[in-house]
């Protein structure tokens, strides 16, 4: 008996210090020895087994594997892992011990490979293990991992977390992948139960279970023989996920309206700011300006010069991008007016020729000068991401900061045109030339003015669109054309017009295109605006009284 | 006496002129008919510098059939009515002997009538929607079957998807390749309701609605994928949609047919990881011949930056085969290469061996890849063997019957095998 102690005694010690020294044991390094020998198909077992050992380090080693920090140094096959350092090197840290190795560059290393279902697996795991993470936002998200398809194992390890948690959401999120489970694998009353908690849900999960359900029970009453019928239960199972899906659907059609509200507003937003220029110059100037679009083009490569210039600063960026893009432009459009188009007053042919000759020379300037390739404007981390009102709708930040920007130039320039002396000039200028010199305003230096702040405008444009859309030497192009519909379809002269315009034009191509596709809508919208013309030629809000002769 | 001194130098004169000129002849023209301006110069300004390159790579191992090659470059300037006439510039007034050229199929389509009758030769380098063969057309990209056809057995297989979203750019190219794959996966028992079908035009910026159908359609239940045959620059605004939307690759990944190292290049690729491509080729696969493929390009072109792509390697190993055939015909005549050609072996950048057949298309090994966050692909699945191009897809009711061999006795693009006739329409 006490032989046997002793031999226990001396077997579990040794392991103990082991433990201790290393924070390991003998399965996890023969695990982790095994991973630079192992195939994406052998991969899954051997994340089980590593799974399996309950090891303190499995989360370091998963979440390494996972982000793709995982690597192998080739010449002895010791797993580390690897951060890229600010001189190009891979600093390296043992995965088991934390020792650090001296930084190596990257032919010295091997990276151990994943591919998406072993992420999916991972992520899996690793949800499990974030169950009791102290961030109730970090909790929920494991939860919605586990949600998309929980097990017997995950659902009992959900109930024991449901006891303990204190955060609402996450408490009905653990209710709602109960409930999943529930109606997977749990008996008939178990399943009635689970899908009048799954109807209150939104959760693509519990519309999935729910249809997978009802097609099963219909599977099963084309099964039945003549005569028999499904049990009472069944039928009772079967009219409450009818009603559930029902109900889930009406929630859906209200969401997915207010998704395509979403779209429309966001794609006129950004109409909005490419034609609130071409407002200015061809609205209040009577120019036909097609170098229009290449203002934009010029304020997007700003855009990417000022983050080529700074590249830590990403996040401001755009703050310092959008004044930058407004000079650029803005001088350009100077230049453009004090060198050409002066000399084309009266003449718009001549004018519509040079500028479109001004169009290409800009666009061959920026080839020479950037490439012909596109060229890389990265988004701030504060323009990515969406934000989620529920788990079917949910806005994508950039898109509602580009309608709040495009509303606040709008308004901006508003005010600028209704409030200042310059817009009084400008307006004067605009309604009677003739009669606006005669009280001395020098038409000639508004006119400059005038053309440079809508071109100004197109360069904020750009930055706007460098964050939505490749920056190359064709940007302007595919907006040109858009912006002449919206400012002659709001009336040419007219800003609410333009406003206006824009909406209407994108709501109507967003809600064209779930139902005809994005080519045939583009088709349909503009089939729509030539009849609309037709009828009324001088557009949306025509511009009444003597100047608009 | 003095006139004779007179003739004799005269003629001495005369002949070194006419050596001489005999000289410039003596040169093997090479065409290459690649844009340089307008859309397609993106892509194809790449192309046209691997051939270069391979020009000078082969006259520094002493030309061929003891010639120079010399290189005539043209630019169609992505005007697909222009590459018909730049092709007869190249074969009628410049006299090449071969030309490497064309990117779209619209652009080879329009090549194709002259090359036909003026008998010349044309290496076309990119993947491609089949449905034809020409004998005067040696396809070295890649054929349906040997690019969307294993990526949907990948996806089928290996990832477990049901539900499909075929997106495309609206043209041929995405249009063949779609119909192919929707009688591919109707074949395989997938329901039409499970099957989603969406075109875009060129340049397409605002993807907004339709990322969010696809997000719709797959949260039905079944794991969804997204086979995308979208092209150019539109990519770069859908993957970004995708990112912004929420949309992971272990959620509905994107396997992408036009998507490469050259695309993805100078690119922010983070949001991308996991999303899937298909290809012949990836820079990061490791072997001897490509370490020095990717070496002596980045010399070349002198920027260490420099990617490589799949289309590179086709026109590779297109330039390679011809100048193999050139030696084993003994002559750069087209009919003879045409013949000699067959059965010509050169080995992959990837490992392995490609083969030209009877049908003018290669045996290639077919690789997907992961994107990784450098923009780099990380191989995850690859056919165990090699497949053959097959130039007239299985999956269509009107060219099932159809195989393409150039070779005696049959010497037909368009045979009908049931029929035992030749239709001699070629595309």
């Amino acid at each position: 008996m006490l032989r046997i102690c002793c031999l226990l005694l001396c077997m579990l010690l040794p392991c103990n210090s082991f433990a201790e020294s290393t924070a390991s044991n003998p399965e996890l390094t023969s695990a982790i020895s095994k991973l630079p020998k192992n195939s994406l198909r052998e991969l899954p077992k051997l994340i089980e087994t590593i799974e399996a050992t309950e090891s303190p380090k499995i989360k370091t080693i998963l979440t390494s594997l996972l982000n793709g920090d995982l690597y192998y140094i080739r010449a002895n096959k010791q797993v580390v892992r690897v951060v890229k350092n600010t001189e190009g090197l891979y600093d390296q840290w043992h995965i088991l011990t934390d020792e650090q190795y001296p930084a190596v560059t990257k032919s010295k290393l091997k990276k151990i490979r994943t591919n998406n279902s072993i992420r999916g697996q991972i992520k899996s795991v690793l949800a499990l293990l974030d169950l009791s993470h102290k961030d109730p936002s970090v909790r929920l998200e494991a939860v919605k991992r586990i949600l998309d398809n929980p097990d017997k194992e995950s659902t009992a390890r959900l109930k024991k977390r449901l006891a303990k948690e204190s955060d609402e959401a996450v408490t009905q999120t653990i209710q709602v992948a109960i409930s999943v489970a529930a109606l997977k694998f749990g008996s008939l009353e178990e399943q009635i139960a689970a899908v009048s908690v799954l109807a209150e849900s939104l959760e693509p999960a519990a519309n999935n279970v729910l249809s997978r359900t009802k097609e099963s029970l219909t599977e099963k009453t084309a099964e039945l023989a003549e005569g028999e019928t499904l049990s009472a239960q069944e039928k009772t199972l079967q009219t409450a996920v009818n009603k559930a899906l029902d109900k889930i659907e009406q929630k859906r059609d209200i969401y997915s309206f207010a998704e395509n509200l979403f779209f429309g507003i966001s794609l006129g937003s950004v109409l909005l700011l490419a034609a609130i220029g071409l407002a200015i110059t061809f609205g209040v100037m009577g120019v036909i300006n097609m170098a229009h679009g290449e203002m934009m083009m010029l304020g997007a490569y700003t855009t990417y010069v000022i983050q080529q210039m700074f590249p830590e600063l990403i996040n401001y960026s755009l703050f310092m991008a959008i004044p930058a893009a407004f000079l650029v432009s803005g001088l350009v459009g100077i230049l453009i007016e004090r060198g050409v188009i002066r000399y084309l007053k009266g003449r718009p042919l001549e004018t519509l020729l040079a500028t479109f000759g001004i169009s290409l020379i800009l666009q061959q300037l920026v080839r020479t000068i950037f490439s012909p390739l596109n060229r890389q404007v990265q988004a701030p981390d504060w323009m990515s991401g969406s934000l989620e009102i529920n788990p079917i709708f949910s806005l994508t930040y950039n898109r509602l900061y580009i309608i709040i920007f495009s509303l606040a130039v709008f308004f901006a320039l508003m005010l600028i045109l209704k409030k200042t002396p310059l817009g009084l000039h400008v307006r004067a200028v605009a309604q009677n030339r003739e009669m606006a010199r005669a009280l001395s305003i020098k038409s000639d230096w508004v006119d400059a003015i005038t053309f440079g702040l809508g071109s100004g405008i197109a360069g904020i444009a750009g930055v706007v669109l460098s964050q939505l859309t490749n920056v190359g030497p064709n940007l302007g192009q595919s907006y040109i054309i858009d912006s002449f519909l919206v400012v002659v379809f709001g009336g040419v002269g007219n800003l609410w017009g333009t406003l206006v315009a824009a909406m209407s034009l994108g709501s109507m191509n967003k809600f064209l295109e779930p139902l005809t596709g994005s080519v045939l809508a583009n088709i349909i919208v503009l089939v729509g605006l030539v009849l609309f013309i037709q009828k009324r030629p001088k557009g949306l809000f025509p511009q009444k009284g003597r100047s608009a002769d | 006496m003095k006139f004779k001194k007179l003739v004799a130098a005269s003629s001495i004169i005369a002949s070194s002129l006419v050596s001489q000129m005999a000289m410039a002849a003596d040169t093997i023209k090479v065409g290459v008919l690649h844009s340089l301006s307008g859309t397609m110069a993106i892509s194809e300004t790449t192309l046209k510098d691997t051939v270069l390159m391979m020009i000078e790579e082969q006259n520094k191992a002493g030309g061929l059939l003891g010639k120079k090659l010399e290189p005539v470059v043209v630019d169609p300037a992505s005007n697909w009515p222009l590459f018909a006439e730049k092709t007869r510039e190249l074969l009628a007034k410049e006299k090449v002997d071969v030309i490497f050229g064309c990117w779209t199929s619209v652009s080879r389509k329009s090549a194709l009538p002259v090359l036909e009758e003026l008998n010349g030769l044309l290496f076309y380098p990119v993947q491609y929607e089949g449905e034809e063969s020409s004998k005067n057309v040696f396809y070295t990209g890649a054929a349906p079957n040997q690019q969307a056809i294993p990526a949907v057995d990948y996806l089928m297989n290996d990832i477990g998807a049901e539900r499909w979203v075929l997106a495309g750019t609206d043209y041929v190219y995405p249009r063949t390749t779609n119909k192919i794959l929707k009688a591919y996966l109707k074949a395989k028992g997938v329901k039409e309701k499970d099957i989603m079908v969406n075109y875009t035009p060129f340049g397409h910026s605002d993807w907004q609605s339709i990322v969010a159908d696809i997000k719709k359609f797959g949260s039905k239940g079944k794991k969804t994928a997204v086979v995308s045959t979208i092209n150019g620059d539109a990519n770069v605004p859908f993957y970004k949609e995708l990112g912004n939307q929420g949309i992971s690759a272990d959620d509905i990944p994107v396997v992408a047919f036009s998507v490469g190292e050259e695309e993805l290049s100078g690119f922010d690729t983070s949001p991308l990881v996991g999303h899937l491509a298909a290809w012949n080729y990836f820079q990061s696969v490791e072997s001897d011949e490509n370490t020095k493929f990717i070496k002596a390009w980045k010399k070349y072109i002198g920027d260490k930056k420099r990617v490589t792509n799949d289309p590179m390697e086709a026109t590779y190993i297109g330039f390679k085969m011809w100048a193999k055939a050139v030696e084993k015909a003994g002559t750069t005549e087209v009919d003879a290469v045409s013949d000699a050609i067959i059965g010509v072996t050169v080995p992959n950048l990837t490992g392995g061996i490609a083969v030209m057949n009877a049908n003018h298309h290669l045996s290639k090994p077919v690789l997907i890849g992961e994107i990784q966050d450098d923009g780099q692909f990380e191989v995850v699945w690859e056919t165990p063997d090699t497949v053959i191009g097959d130039a007239w897809s299985d999956f269509l009711p009107s060219s099932k019957n159809l195989i393409s061999d150039w070779t005696a006795p049959v010497k037909c693009g368009n045979f009908d095998v049931t029929t035992a006739k030749c239709s001699g329409q070629n595309f």
